[in-house]
């Protein structure tokens, strides 16, 4: 009970600061403290926003990005998890791959955008293939070092128990390095979100990186405070959805 | 010392000796490019329904013997027979040492993880895992992951585990090493229970002379590098065994501090070995 009200608190605690932080900026604006143009006082942003949504201009551009990340996240996370796997069971794929991903990995993804516009036009393909080369290194990393890293016991306890090789993968491969698996989709999501966010700035006519770029290119400040706080509020939602998956996916880590 | 024969005559009189179930030939296992002896020629036989212990210093190679009899470690020289009397029944399975429960499954499925590998009808899987677990007074934990128990209870599953494969042959590989002293009792008094209920073959890996008297019917003592047979004594006790009344026999006393006399030697050189090695 002690602990659970300590935890009401700290959340409390957690909310207060940051709430504290708009109060002061929103009185420094006013009075002119800091500069109005560059930090429009909080109050002026929620009214954007809500003009925002009101138009349906919120609303089309996060859409746009959502299916953007979610195509994307797909299209580099399947291919990884699978390539993962199997390189975590097979020594010898690992030997021949690893280095192809050593080499390419320190490659910032957004170096390569350029590249994918030549390849995939500006079309929806090439920011869908941006969000998937983010996603594709941290799954598959992970996923690699989830399956290899799994207690040698646990596959002894299968061969003595006679499981076949499918049986090893479903039983024991796959819940071990399931939970390493997960932290990979974390970071696979937060890498998602930038590229998303610098792909649209450079090549898209929609979505939320779309509206802040060209909320700097018109000037209107409070547009371009109102994409930071949505990109913002989607990566939390995203923690908070993963998190839950993982609750679900991953039972065993629960509680002791 | 009167219990103890060295010859391999069972001090009971048996109506009709029970067929060979294991059989080793001049076994030896060497590792590899170093040449690491660890176990060098082990001649012995070990008849069905016997509780063989073997006990040896660390290092004696004897959890090397128990892998190549679980077949994660191939034989390098000699033969190592097991005579199957039920081609139905899976050989062997095995009791690990420390934490070997998968810990993404229930209970209930670590329990259920051998038949089910052997594609047994779920049906007969709740069946053999709901009496095993009733037998080990876990039947009410089935639900829970491995984290959310004791040490204790956690390696009465993978006895529970190995127990309800129903094999031919039980290996333990130091099950209860982890555990504390009055754990280490109630165990072993679970464990002859539910073996004394089936009467499988079983090979017991222990270091301690105590767990080896009280379980045992035969105690093999192993020297250490290379591991070889130094004696083999036969436990002259009646079953079933009472744990605790056990130890006040003073046969068993006895007994205790004749292996106790000759495991000291060994122990003696494998420490001489390990410190002479560095």
């Amino acid at each position: 009970m002690a602990r659970k009200s300590s935890l009401i608190g700290e959340r409390f605690i957690g909310l207060l600061t940051p709430l504290l932080l708009l109060g002061l900026w929103e009185a420094a604006a006013r009075m002119g403290l800091i500069d109005a143009r560059f930090f429009p006082p909080p109050s002026s942003i929620v009214h954007t926003f809500g003009a925002l949504v009101a138009s349906g201009e919120l609303w089309t551009n996060l859409v746009a990005s959502l299916r953007r990340l979610f195509l994307g996240m797909l299209l580099g996370g399947v291919p990884a998890l699978f390539l993962g796997l199997a390189m975590g069971i097979s020594k010898p794929l690992r030997a021949a791959i690893d280095p192809l991903i050593s080499a390419t990995y320190p490659i910032p993804k957004s170096a390569i955008l350029p590249l994918v516009l030549l390849i995939f036009g500006l079309g929806e393909m090439s920011k869908v293939v941006m969000v998937a080369l983010g996603a594709f290194y941290p799954i598959l990393i992970n996923t690699v070092m989830g399956v290899a890293n799994i207690d040698k016991i646990y596959l002894d306890v299968g061969h003595n128990y006679r499981a076949s090789r499918w049986q090893v993968f479903r039983t024991i491969a796959l819940p071990g390095a399931l939970p390493s698996i997960m932290a990979g989709v974390k970071l696979a999501m937060g890498m998602g979100l930038i590229l998303i966010a610098i792909s649209e700035m450079v090549a898209a006519s929609d979505g939320i990186g779309y509206m802040i770029w060209n909320a700097w290119q018109v000037l209107t400040v409070d547009t371009m405070y109102v994409g930071l706080l949505v990109i913002a509020l989607l990566g939390f939602v995203f923690s908070v959805i993963l998190d839950e998956i993982e609750r679900m996916l991953i039972p065993w880590k629960a509680k002791a | 010392m009167a219990v103890v024969s060295m010859l391999n005559v069972k001090p009971s009189p048996a109506a009709s000796a029970p067929p060979v179930q294991i059989s080793m030939r001049g076994v030896r296992k060497y590792f590899g490019s170093s040449g690491f002896v660890a176990v060098d020629g082990i001649d012995l036989d070990i008849p069905q329904g016997q509780f063989f212990v073997i006990v040896g210093p660390s290092g004696c190679g004897k959890t090397t013997l128990l892998r190549m009899l679980a077949g994660l470690e191939s034989v390098s020289e000699g033969s190592m027979k097991l005579n199957r009397t039920d081609p139905s029944r899976p050989e062997n399975s095995m009791i690990f040492q420390g934490d070997s429960l998968f810990p993404w499954m229930t209970v209930y499925d670590n329990a259920a993880y051998g038949l089910r590998m052997r594609r047994v009808a779920e049906k007969d899987v709740a069946e053999s895992v709901k009496l095993w677990l009733e037998r080990i007074g876990l039947y009410r934990f089935r639900d829970r992951y491995p984290n959310q128990l004791s040490g204790g209870m956690r390696q009465r599953v993978s006895i529970v585990r190995a127990f309800a494969n129903d094999p031919e042959i039980l290996l333990m590989d130091e099950p209860f090493s982890a555990l504390d002293e009055q754990n280490k009792m109630l165990l072993h008094e679970e464990l002859l229970r539910i073996w004394e209920a089936t009467k499988k073959t079983v090979v017991f890996i222990t270091h301690s002379v105590d767990e080896a008297v009280t379980l045992g019917d035969r105690i093999m003592i192993m020297t250490a590098n290379p591991g070889r047979e130094k004696a083999i004594i036969d436990v002259p006790f009646a079953r079933p065994r009472n744990v605790l009344e056990l130890r006040h026999d003073p046969a068993y006393g006895d007994l205790v501090f004749h292996i106790w006399e000759q495991l000291r030697d060994e122990v003696q050189r494998a420490r001489m070995n390990a410190e002479g090695g560095k």
